[in-house]
């Protein structure tokens, strides 16, 4: 078990036949993702990396019976490209471009919401579950299946963690980029939901950072609904306030959003946090009692 | 980007809201030319620069002779203003705004932002204006009138009426605010703004709603369709080596600490700065070098982050997810020669070919430490910016 995706998940790539979509279809299709084929308008009826290109979502949906998609299109064509995947119906999109305008941004998810799409990024590594299915640009052999949860606003930094849960042979259930920009597709809240009541996830690492208040609004949702362990990591003590720390969201403004709001959120709530980067992994052992066995 | 009033100013007056008549200057005589094109005795004088608090710097003035308007461009034209908002340098002053002058019954607050928890464009409104929204917002947030923007349908005219009525506005000035309120609103999602305030939004002597300030920040990621917003950035106003890295694909912001630190990743850069400063180090600056580094960008990191005289020690810390640690050891090793760098430096690789990159940073034959952990790279680098200092 797992979340979002598991070895069944037939998956579509839009932006299939571009420098981002071939590189990243390679190593999917490696890891044994059944990535049935791609969407590049224009050049349907083409054949990519051995798999059919489509012109359109509906196409593809229709001919591959795909009920996921990965996004590598240009910032500028996104919204578009989001948009027609919510309106073929598929389950989830998973967007990894950066630097789609905020105001884009807006539009999609006040359109996604009330549909059956779930939407996962933009500006974030993607989505893997170990052994089963990679949708996105993470590094596929740091991972290990497991019973571990990892949420993260971060890339690397979601590596960091993965590697430290590998490391200490726990393994994950399923990873999920959220992504670093103001506006997202899915919340902590959304994936912690997911993580509690999947029965192969036993603990949570969430890595958060600065900026917004979703971390807050995660930890308003563990301390009232999430009974597993939960070890959380905000990066962004040292930011300096106004300043944009590379990701679009990563902002303290107005005073408000800073990792000492976060982690006090985070600590009210019950969760084992770390201030320490490195510590990821040990704390994991201590709060779940595993280290000890 | 940030505009300067000026040019926020010019948007407004396109999208129908009211502003005073006023011209920007480059020279002291400009500036008297445009109080005498302008007429009247009165005019304030507004240095142009990308920070708020002018005021109280000295950077705002209200002139009543030509020879004044003269005095106060010839003080500010070439200078830097130093504010509560900027560094201890200062922005330059490469521009005066020479504006009509105003009466003023009451002042008030009107901004938009994109509210990020209820994913919508939402207005703000206060009594309080002339003050910073944010003390308004930690000490009286029940003086914060908010309205949220629907992206389907857009600022609707009874949202302005309502905001309008709570902020004690009788007769004219409620449908003058409720046209101020939509458009304001128009403006900020056909521009594709970020953050849009009128700091203070005025009640003049004669009963009319009026856009005394203006400050616009627009969404970077937008530029791309806002051509005429993008001509109008002024780098002068901006740091020199944020803008230079930003050239290169870098995310570089300088801090005050005297350890470098190269990553790849913006959460991962935050994290490393936050492990040395755990460990106790000083970072002196946030790098993302992204996740397309080559040789050249590396390269060019290093020569931003030693272009801080205060830097001690660099920790390099590369987590390859899509980049390979050998393309940046070939990188460090080409800029640690070409750069001629000066400082220890502490490599910590991890993921994608970390063990042919660490074997050509030892095969180079170059003083660069190595490290096992990202705990030991970062005691390595806070010891050795210890040694040397």
């Amino acid at each position: 078990m797992s979340i979002l995706v598991d070895a069944n998940t037939v998956v579509i790539c839009q932006g299939f036949t571009g420098s981002q979509g071939t590189l990243h279809s390679e190593q999917a299709i490696a890891y044994g993702t059944r990535l049935a084929g791609g969407v590049t308008p224009g050049r349907g009826s083409a054949t990519h990396l051995d798999r059919p290109v489509f012109n359109t979502v509906r196409e593809a949906v229709a001919a591959t019976g795909a009920t996921a998609s990965v996004i590598y299109v240009p910032a500028r064509l996104c919204k578009d490209a989001i948009l027609e995947a919510v309106d073929a119906g598929l389950d989830l999109v998973v967007c990894i471009t950066e630097g789609i305008p905020t105001l884009d941004m807006l539009a999609v998810k006040h359109h996604i919401d009330g549909t059956r799409t779930r939407l996962v990024g933009p500006n974030c590594p993607g989505v893997i579950t170990p052994g089963a299915c990679k949708i996105g640009i993470m590094p596929g052999d740091i991972h290990l299946p497991g019973n571990v949860g990892v949420v993260s606003r971060s890339g690397t930094l979601t590596y960091e963690a993965v590697k430290q849960t590998t490391d200490k042979g726990y393994g994950q259930s399923t990873c999920v980029g959220i992504g670093g920009d103001p506006i997202a597709g899915s919340s902590f809240v959304d994936i912690l939901a997911l993580f509690e009541a999947d029965p192969a996830t036993e603990a949570i690492v969430m890595v958060g950072e600065i900026g917004g208040t979703a971390e807050e609004e995660a930890a308003e949702f563990i301390g009232a609904n999430v009974t597993k362990p939960v070890v959380a990591y905000i990066a962004g003590v040292t930011a300096p306030p106004g300043k944009r720390m590379g990701h679009a969201g990563a902002i303290i403004a107005g005073g408000k959003g800073t990792a000492a709001e976060k982690y006090a959120a985070l600590e009210a709530a019950g969760a084992r946090t770390v201030r320490s980067l490195a510590d990821i992994g040990d704390a994991l052992g201590e709060a779940t009692g595993w280290d000890a066995g | 980007m940030n505009l300067h009033e000026y040019q926020a100013k010019a948007l407004f007056r396109d999208y129908g809201l009211p502003v005073s008549a006023g011209i920007a200057a480059g020279s002291p005589d400009e500036a008297v030319a445009a109080a005498k094109r302008l007429g009247g005795e009165r005019w304030v004088c507004k240095v142009q620069v990308y920070a708020g608090g002018r005021g109280k710097a000295g950077g705002v003035k209200l002139v009543r002779s030509l020879d004044e308007v003269r005095a106060f461009a010839e003080r500010w034209l070439g200078q830097r203003l130093v504010t509560i908002q900027t560094d201890a340098a200062g922005q330059p002053v490469s521009k005066i705004f020479v504006e009509e002058a105003a009466n003023i019954d009451r002042e008030l607050y009107l901004g938009a932002v994109v509210d990020r928890a209820s994913r919508r464009v939402v207005v703000m409104a206060s009594t309080e204006g002339g003050v910073e929204i944010e003390q308004v917002a930690a000490e009286t947030p029940a003086k914060i009138l908010r309205a949220a923007i629907d992206p389907g349908i857009g600022a609707q005219p009874h949202q302005g009426r309502a905001m309008a009525f709570a902020l004690g506005l009788v007769g004219k000035q409620v449908g003058q605010f409720a046209n101020i309120f939509g458009n304001l609103a128009r403006l900020f999602h056909e521009r594709d703004c970020a953050l849009v305030e009128i700091n203070p939004l005025v009640v003049t002597g004669d009963g009319d709603v009026h856009c005394l300030d203006a400050k616009i920040n627009v969404d970077n990621n937008a530029l791309y369709r806002q051509a005429e917003l993008a001509a109008q950035r002024d780098p002068t106003q901006e740091d020199e080596r944020e803008a230079n890295a930003d050239e290169f694909g870098l995310n570089y912001v300088a801090l005050d600490g005297n350890i470098g630190c190269m990553v790849n990743g913006a959460g991962l850069a935050m994290g490393t700065m936050d492990l040395v400063k755990l460990q106790g180090g000083q970072p002196a600056n946030f790098l993302d070098v992204g996740g397309g580094a080559t040789e050249e960008a590396v390269t060019e990191a290093f020569k931003i982050i030693l272009s801080d005289h205060n830097v001690k020690a660099v920790l390099i810390n590369i987590f390859g997810g899509i980049v390979s640690c050998k393309t940046i050891a070939e990188g460090i090793i080409a800029a640690v020669k070409q750069v001629d760098v000066q400082v220890p430096v502490v490599v910590r690789f991890e993921g994608n070919n970390a063990a042919a990159g660490l074997a050509a940073l030892a095969e180079s034959g170059l003083a660069i430490a190595t490290a096992a952990s990202l705990k030991d790279a970062a005691d390595k680098v806070v010891a050795a910016a210890g040694a040397v200092s």
